[in-house]
C-alpha cells in the first residue's frame, strides 16, 4: 500500500509527482481517488465516470461465480524456462517475482464454478502476472479448462486480459495459439459452448487465438482489443489514429464483438447466456 | 531442452521409421536419410553467429518467394483472387495447381522484388482480407478433397489502422480454427520469415517443415529487443536468446523436419532449392495417403495440443 492515500476529491486532476506513476486507485478517466474498499464495493468501476479499473483474477472470480462455488483446477502447474532465456534479467527471476506479487502460479486461473446456479468452467487471466502473457502453462491451463468443460458438458467462460504471447518462451509461446485454438475446436465438436469476455487489454496472441473464438464475445467498456497496439501502429504508419482506436467501442462498431457489457451487468449477462445455451426452461 | 534430448528423440524417430517400411514401402527412404542428416547437424549446436546468419538469409532480398516456387513446382497453376467480401490481398496468394500428379490448393505469402511490387504486396504483410482469402481456398480444398500446401514467408501481420478495423486478430484466430477443422492433408513450410500470428494463421498443418535458413518467431528480433532490451539495436542478442532458427525449432518439436537448401542459401540456386522443397513436400503428402480425414484431423489437433509439453504436465 502506498503512503499517498487520498480520500478526498480535491486532488482530482492533480498531476502525479515527478516520475511517479499515478496511484492505482486514482481514476485515469476523471482523477477521482478511492480507498480499496470503496473500489471493491463498486466492482472496481469508477462511480464518477464509469472507468473500468483492472480486476485481478481472484477478484474477477468472486465477482462472477456463486459464493463458494469455485473449485480451482491445475493450480500446481508452474512454468519452466525452456530456452534458458535471459534478457536484462533471467526469465526464472521474472517468474518468481510475478508469483510473489500476484500470489498466483501463472497468468491464468481455471476451475469449476457456477453462475446463478448454472454450472460452468471458468478460465480467467491475470494481467498482473507478466502482463497476462501466454506461455506454455497458460496454454496448457486453457486447454485443460476446455477438456474439463467438455467432459462435464458445461459451457466455458473465459475472461481475458493479456499483452499477448510470452516472448521469453520464444517460438513455444507462439505455439500456444494453435494449441488453444485446437482446444476450442475440440470443445465445439463435443457440443460445448464458449463465452469469451474480453477485458482490458486483450491483444496480440490471445486476441488472435482462443479469445476470438467464443460462441459469444462480450467486451468491457473501454477495453483495448487490438492485435497490434496503438503505439506500434502509430510508429509504423505515422498516421493519426482515431481516438478510440482498438477500443471495445470501435470493435463493436466494426462488428467484432457481440456486446459491450459494463461490469455491474456482467454476471447477470453471463448467466442469461448460460441459460440460453443450456436450452432449458427457465 | 538440452540437445541430448532432441538427439534422443530423433534417434527414436529414426528407429520407429526403420521398423515401418513394411507398411508403407520404399518411400520412407528419403525420410530416413533426412532424419539421419538432421541428427548429424543437431549434435552441433548452432552458434549465435549462425543464428543471426539465418535471420539475414531468411530476409535476403534475392531469396525465392512463393511464386518462384510455384512456377518451378506446379503445373497448370491457376491463381484465385479475392476474399469474396472486401478485396484481394496481394500479400497472400492462393490458387490451384497440379503437383506430382494431383491437384492441390496452395496458400503462400508473397513479397515483392522491386519497389512497386513491394508496395503492391505490402512487403508480404497480409491484411485480414488475405486470411479471408486463404480460408475461402481451404474451404474449397476441403470440399473437393484437395491437399493444402502452405508456404509461409511473412515478417508479421500488418500493423495498420484498417487491418485492426477489419478484425486482424479474429481473422488470424478463425484461419487457424479452420485449419484445425479441414479433413484434407495439410503441409506447411516456412520458406523465409515465419513471423508471429501472421505465420501461424496458415501454419496449423499436419506436417510443418522449415527451410534450413528460414526463421520462425513469436515476434521479430527487433520487436523483442525493443520491448525487453528497450533498444531495437539489440536484435542480435534477442535472436540469440529466442533461437528462431530451424535447428532449434526442430529440437523444440515445433517443426517436423528441416528442408535443406543449396550451399550458400536458397537464393544462390533457386532451381535446386525448389527441387529440394518439392521433394520434401511430396514425401510429406505421401505420408498421409490412406489416412481418413477424421483421423488426420484428430492427429493434427493432438500434435498441436502436445507441442512443447512440459514433462511435468504430460
Amino acid at each position: 500500500m502506498s503512503e499517498r492515500i487520498d480520500v478526498s476529491i480535491e486532488h482530482r486532476h492533480a498531476p502525479p509527482e515527478d516520475g511517479a506513476r499515478p496511484h492505482p486507485n486514482t481514476c485515469p478517466g476523471c482523477g477521482s481517488h478511492y480507498r480499496d474498499d470503496e473500489l471493491d464495493a463498486a466492482l472496481r468501476v469508477c462511480p464518477q465516470c464509469g472507468h473500468h479499473f483492472p480486476v485481478h483474477a481472484r477478484e474477477r472470480i468472486r465477482q462472477l461465480a456463486d459464493e463458494d462455488s469455485f473449485s480451482e483446477e491445475a493450480s500446481e502447474l508452474r512454468s519452466d524456462d525452456p530456452l534458458g532465456f535471459f534478457d536484462l534479467r533471467p526469465y526464472t527471476e521474472r517468474l518468481a517475482e510475478a508469483e510473489l506479487t500476484t500470489g498466483l502460479g501463472e497468468a491464468m486461473v481455471i476451475g469449476r464454478a457456477a453462475v446463478d446456479d448454472l454450472p460452468c468452467e471458468l478460465a480467467v487471466m491475470e494481467f498482473g502476472f507478466m502482463g497476462g502473457s501466454m506461455g506454455r502453462i497458460v496454454g496448457e491451463k486453457f486447454a485443460r479448462a476446455c477438456e474439463s468443460a467438455a467432459e462435464r458438458g458445461v459451457p466455458l467462460v473465459s475472461v481475458t486480459a493479456s499483452g499477448g504471447a510470452r516472448m521469453q518462451e520464444g517460438i513455444l509461446s507462439l505455439m500456444q495459439l494453435p494449441k488453444t485454438v485446437c482446444a476450442v475446436e475440440d470443445l465445439h465438436d463435443s457440443g460445448g459452448t464458449m463465452i469469451s469476455v474480453m477485458a482490458h487489454p486483450t491483444t496480440a496472441g490471445v486476441l488472435a487465438s482462443f479469445a476470438s473464438l467464443g460462441d459469444v464475445i462480450l467486451a468491457e467498456p473501454g477495453a483495448l482489443l487490438s492485435f497490434t497496439g496503438p503505439r506500434v501502429v502509430q510508429q509504423t504508419t505515422r498516421e493519426k489514429l482515431p481516438d478510440d482506436f482498438g477500443r471495445a467501442e470501435s470493435n463493436y462498431r466494426y462488428g467484432h464483438v457481440d456486446e459491450i457489457v459494463p461490469r455491474p451487468e456482467l454476471r447477470a449477462t453471463v448467466a442469461r447466456l448460460l441459460r440460453l445455451f443450456s436450452n432449458a426452461a427457465a | 531442452m538440452p540437445p541430448r534430448e532432441a538427439e534422443l528423440r530423433l534417434r527414436g524417430q529414426l528407429s520407429r521409421l526403420r521398423s515401418l517400411p513394411l507398411l508403407r514401402g520404399a518411400r520412407l527412404e528419403g525420410e530416413l536419410e533426412r532424419l539421419q542428416r538432421q541428427l548429424e547437424k543437431i549434435v552441433a549446436e548452432p552458434s549465435d553467429e549462425e543464428i543471426w546468419r539465418s535471420v539475414e538469409l531468411a530476409r535476403n532480398a534475392d531469396r525465392p518467394y512463393t511464386l518462384d516456387y510455384v512456377e518451378r513446382l506446379f503445373d497448370d497453376w491457376f491463381e484465385l483472387h479475392g476474399d469474396r467480401a472486401h478485396g484481394d490481398d496481394a500479400a497472400l496468394v492462393v490458387g490451384l495447381g497440379r503437383f506430382r500428379g494431383r491437384t492441390i490448393v496452395l496458400l503462400g505469402n508473397q513479397k515483392g522484388r522491386d519497389v512497386k511490387e513491394r508496395t503492391r504486396r505490402n512487403f508480404g504483410m497480409a491484411y485480414p482480407e488475405g486470411y479471408g482469402k486463404a480460408m475461402r481456398a481451404m474451404e474449397l480444398a476441403d470440399r473437393h478433397g484437395f491437399p493444402v500446401i502452405s508456404l509461409v514467408d511473412i515478417p508479421g501481420a500488418y500493423p495498420g489502422v484498417t487491418a485492426e478495423q477489419h478484425g486482424q486478430g479474429g481473422a488470424i484466430a478463425r484461419s487457424q480454427s479452420l485449419m484445425a477443422r479441414v479433413r484434407v492433408p495439410t503441409v506447411a513450410c516456412i520458406i523465409g520469415e515465419g513471423g508471429s500470428g501472421g505465420a501461424i494463421a496458415t501454419a496449423l498443418a499436419d506436417r510443418v517443415l522449415m527451410q534450413e535458413n528460414a526463421i520462425y518467431t513469436v515476434i521479430s528480433p527487433e520487436g523483442c529487443a525493443a520491448i525487453l532490451w528497450r533498444d531495437a539495436g539489440e536484435a542480435k542478442k534477442a535472436a540469440a536468446a529466442f533461437k528462431p532458427d530451424a535447428m532449434h525449432c526442430l529440437e523444440l518439436g515445433v517443426i517436423d523436419a528441416v528442408v535443406p537448401e543449396p550451399e550458400g542459401g536458397a537464393h544462390s540456386d533457386p532451381d535446386e532449392a525448389a527441387r529440394l522443397l518439392g521433394d520434401a513436400l511430396g514425401e510429406s503428402l505421401e505420408l498421409f495417403d490412406g489416412i481418413s480425414g477424421d483421423e488426420l484431423r484428430r492427429q493434427r489437433r493432438v500434435r498441436f495440443r502436445t507441442i512443447g509439453q512440459l514433462s511435468t504436465t504430460a
